[in-house]
C-alpha cells in the first residue's frame, strides 16, 4: 500500500533521512522504532509531504505522492495522528471530531462518530468538554478518534505513548490493535516504546541515524540481540 | 481588625501627604493672563478637597482589602453621594473626582464577593441553565432595543449620530473578528479595507453617478480583492511579524490615497458624495434634477431626522448581516477551518486543511465587510479624506475586538459601546475624558484580562449528555 524508496529528507542543511526504503502492505501494522533523533518522525512527516522528500519516491497504492502537498495526500485516505497529539484545545471533543471529518462525506458522519465513541467511551462522556481540559490519555484518544473520522485507509501514528502512564499506554495500544483488526485500517506506527510497539506490530523497522538498520517481523526484532541491547534492556522491566 | 485601624489611618495620611506634595504645584496654583503678563492665583480649596478625597479613598480601599465589607461600602456610598450632591464645589471636575473615588471603593468592595457568588451560581446546574437562558435572550433584547431606538423619546440628533457611529464600529469589529477572533490572524491594518470601500463608493458615485446600493457590492468586492493582495505576501508570517506587515499595508494605502492626487484628490479629499437613496428617493429638502425626495414620494413632511434614521437602519442592517454571516459560517467547513487554524496550524495540515486557502478566505471575507462599512461611511459623511483612515482607527477597531473577548460577537458590541460611546458621553469632562477612557481600559484589562466575554461558545450544542453507550 505504502512504498518508500530511497527517500532523503533535509531540515535546512541537515540531512535527516539517507535513502530510506520501507513498505507497508494493506492490513498490516508496521512499526518504526529508533532512538531520539534517528529520523522516525521525519520519515512519517515526509510521507505526509512536510517536509518534502528531496530524493526518492513515495507511492500510495501505486500513485506517486512524493510531490503532493499535505492536504492532497490526506485527501487520498492517509490520516495522521501527529506527535504531541495536537488536538484543538478551545474546541469541544465533539467539534474536534468534526474537524477530523471536514472532507469526509457528511452522510456517514453519524455512524463514524458512534464508532469512535464506542471505541473510546470516555470521549462520549466528555463530548461537550473542551479539548484542552482533557487528561493526556483522553487527548490521545481524541487525536486518534479525530484521525479515524476521515475514514482513512492508512493511519500514521507518531509516538502515541508519549508522556502517558503505563496503564493508559496499554489501553491506547489495545485500541490501535482493534482499529487494525476490526476496522481493517492499515497502520504505520512510529514509537520509542519499542517493547509495546514490536509486540503489536506484524513487522518492524529499526532506524539509526536516518538509515534503516534492521527489519523483520515483530517477534524477530523482539528477539534480536542488537535491538534488545539498544532499545529494550533497561528501557522496560 | 481594630488593631489595624491606626496603621490604616497612617497609610491613608501618607498617601494624602504624597498627593498634596505632588498636587501643590499642579492643582494648587493657577496661572492666568492679566494683559501684560502672567500672574498666578492660589487654589488651595480645590487642593484641600482633592487631598481629603484621596485620604478617604485610600482608607476605603484599605478597608475593602482587609475584608471590612460594610465600612468600606458605607464610605464609598458616602463619597459617591457627596460627589453627586448639588454642592457648590469650585469645579465640576471635583464632583467627578469624588464620585469616581466612591465608585471605585464600592467596586473594590463588592468585586470579590460578586465574583464568588457568580462562580458558585455558575456551577449550580440551575444557575448554568439561567445563564444560558440569559445569554440567549440578552442578544435578542439588545436587537429589539436597537430596532426601536430611533422612536425612543431620547433619540435626538446627537444620540442618533452617536448610535450610527457606534454601529459602524460594531460592524467593523465584527468584520475584524473574522480575521482576528476566528482565524487568529493579527491584522493591524484593517482600516485600509475600510478606506478602499469608502474611496470605491466616493469615486464611483461622483465620477460615474452610480448609486449607493449598486456600488455597495462592488466596494465589498474591491476590498476583498485588496484583502487577497495583502493575504498573499503574509501567508507565512504569524504573530508579531504579521502584525507589523499588516500595519505597514494600512499605511501604504493611506499614503497612496494622500499622494495619488489624480485619483483621490489627495489631502483635499472628495466632497459632495451623494447619500444613500430609498427606492430612488433622496433624503433632502429639494431633490436634484430628475429625482424625487423622500417627502414627495411618501407624503411624510420633510424633517432632517429622516436621513439620520435611514442611515441608522442601513448600518444596523449591514452590521446584522455581518453578524449573521459569522454565526452561520462558524458551522460550515470553512469557518471551522478558520477556528482550527487559530488553534493549531500543524494539526490543521495533518487533517488535510489547506492553510493557504483558509487564510486567504479569512482575509478576503474580513476585508469585504470593512469595504461595506467604508462605503456606508462615505455615504454618511459625504466627504472623505485620507485623514479618516489613520492607524489609530485600526487600533481602535482591534481594541474593540480584544476588549470584547476575541471571537465573541456580543463582546464586540459591549466593547464598541464602551470605547466609542464613553469618550462621547464624557465630553463634559473636557480634557479629562481621555483619562477616564484610559482608566476604563486599565480596569477591563485588570479585571477581565481575556476580554469582556472570554467564553467561546461551542458551534454545536448537543442534548444533555447521557452516560456513555
Amino acid at each position: 500500500m505504502l512504498e518508500v524508496r530511497g527517500v532523503a529528507a533535509f531540515y535546512g542543511a541537515i540531512q535527516a533521512l539517507h535513502g530510506v526504503d520501507l513498505d507497508v502492505a494493506r492490513g498490516e501494522i508496521v512499526t518504526l522504532i529508533g532512538a531520539n533523533g534517528a529520523g522516525k518522525s521525519t520519515l512519517l512527516m515526509t510521507v505526509c509531504g512536510n517536509p518534502r522528500a528531496r530524493a526518492g519516491t513515495i507511492r500510495l497504492d501505486g500513485e506517486d505522492i512524493t510531490r503532493l502537498p499535505t492536504y492532497e495526500i490526506v485527501r487520498r485516505g492517509v490520516a495522521q495522528v501527529p506527535e504531541g497529539r495536537r488536538i484543538f484545545p478551545r474546541m469541544t471533543v465533539f467539534e474536534n471530531l468534526q474537524m477530523g471529518a471536514v472532507f469526509a462525506d457528511p452522510a456517514h458522519f453519524q455512524r463514524d462518530i458512534e464508532r469512535v465513541f464506542a471505541m473510546f467511551p470516555r470521549l462520549a462522556e466528555r463530548r461537550e468538554q473542551r479539548g484542552g481540559t482533557l487528561s493526556g490519555g483522553e487527548q490521545q484518544m481524541l487525536a486518534i478518534g479525530r484521525a479515524l473520522m476521515s475514514r482513512p485507509r492508512l493511519l500514521l501514528l507518531d509516538e502515541p505513548s508519549l508522556g502517558l502512564a503505563p496503564l493508559i499506554v496499554r489501553q491506547i495500544f489495545e485500541a490501535i490493535a482493534r482499529i487494525a483488526r476490526e476496522e481493517g485500517v492499515t497502520i504505520f506506527l512510529v514509537e520509542q516504546n519499542a517493547f509495546h510497539a514490536l509486540r503489536l506490530a506484524d513487522r518492524g523497522y529499526v532506524l539509526v541515524n536516518g538509515r534503516v538498520r534492521l527489519s523483520g517481523t515483530g517477534k524477530e526484532l523482539l528477539a534480536n540481540q542488537e535491538v534488545r541491547a539498544a532499545y529494550l534492556e533497561g528501557g522496560h522491566a | 481588625m481594630e488593631a489595624r485601624l491606626p496603621s490604616m489611618l497612617k497609610d491613608a495620611a501618607m498617601t494624602a501627604l504624597v498627593a498634596a506634595a505632588l498636587g501643590i504645584f499642579i492643582v494648587g496654583f493657577r496661572t492666568y493672563d492679566v494683559g501684560k503678563g502672567l500672574t498666578f492665583d492660589f487654589q488651595f480649596v480645590e487642593l484641600g478637597i482633592a487631598v481629603v478625597t484621596i485620604f478617604f479613598g485610600r482608607l476605603g480601599l484599605q478597608l475593602a482589602s482587609v475584608g471590612l465589607k460594610w465600612p468600606a461600602f458605607l464610605l464609598g456610598t458616602v463619597l459617591g453621594a457627596i460627589g453627586a450632591a448639588p454642592l457648590r464645589l469650585p469645579s465640576t471636575f471635583l464632583h467627578w473626582f469624588i464620585v469616581l473615588a466612591g465608585v471605585l471603593i464600592v467596586l473594590r468592595t463588592i468585586w470579590p464577593w460578586a465574583n464568588e457568588t457568580m462562580a458558585s451560581v455558575r456551577q449550580s446546574p440551575r444557575g448554568a441553565a439561567y445563564g444560558r437562558y440569559f445569554a440567549k435572550w440578552f442578544g435578542a433584547g439588545l436587537l429589539a432595543l436597537a430596532i426601536l431606538m430611533p422612536f425612543a423619546p431620547f433619540a435626538d440628533q446627537k444620540t442618533m449620530d452617536l448610535a450610527v457611529l457606534i454601529l459602524t464600529y460594531v460592524m467593523l469589529g465584527w468584520g475584524l473578528n473574522i480575521v482576528v477572533g476566528l482565524a487568529g490572524l493579527l491584522d493591524l491594518g484593517y482600516v485600509a479595507f475600510y478606506a478602499v470601500g469608502a474611496y470605491s463608493y466616493a469615486l464611483l458615485s461622483t465620477q460615474y453617478g452610480l448609486g449607493f446600493w449598486s456600488v455597495l457590492p462592488l466596494a465589498g468586492m474591491m476590498a476583498a480583492a485588496f484583502g487577497l493582495m495583502l493575504g498573499f505576501p503574509v501567508l507565512r508570517l504569524r504573530g508579531d511579524y504579521l502584525a507589523i506587515v499588516t500595519m505597514g499595508f494600512g499605511e501604504i494605502i493611506r499614503l497612496v490615497l494622500l499622494n495619488w492626487v489624480d485619483l483621490s484628490n489627495g489631502p483635499a479629499g472628495i466632497g459632495s458624495i451623494p447619500g444613500p437613496t430609498l427606492f430612488g428617493a433622496v433624503f433632502a429638502e429639494t431633490a436634484p434634477a430628475g429625482k424625487q425626495t423622500f417627502a414627495e414620494m411618501t407624503g411624510i413632511p420633510f424633517s432632517s431626522n429622516q436621513r439620520l434614521i435611514y442611515l441608522y437602519y442601513i448600518i444596523l442592517m449591514l452590521a446584522l448581516v455581518t453578524n449573521f454571516f459569522t454565526q452561520r459560517v462558524r458551522r460550515l467547513p470553512v469557518g471551522r477551518a478558520w477556528e482550527a487554524l487559530r488553534e493549531d496550524e500543524t494539526a490543521c495540515k495533518a487533517l488535510g486543511i489547506n492553510p493557504t486557502n483558509t487564510k486567504l478566505t479569512a482575509f478576503a471575507v474580513g476585508a469585504m465587510f470593512a469595504g461595506f462599512a467604508g462605503s456606508f461611511f462615505a455615504a454618511k459623511q459625504r466627504f472623505i479624506s485620507p485623514e479618516s483612515f489613520t492607524f489609530i482607527e485600526s487600533a481602535i477597531i482591534l481594541a474593540i475586538v480584544v476588549l470584547g473577548g476575541m471571537g465573541s460577537q456580543i463582546g464586540v458590541v459591549l466593547a464598541a459601546v464602551l470605547l466609542i460611546g464613553l469618550p462621547e458621553w464624557f465630553r463634559d469632562l473636557g480634557a479629562y475624558r481621555m483619562v477616564v477612557f484610559g482608566l476604563a481600559m486599565v480596569l477591563i484589562m485588570v479585571f477581565r484580562p481575556r476580554g469582556l466575554i472570554a467564553h467561546r461558545e461551542p458551534s454545536v450544542r448537543l442534548h444533555p449528555v447521557r452516560a456513555g453507550p
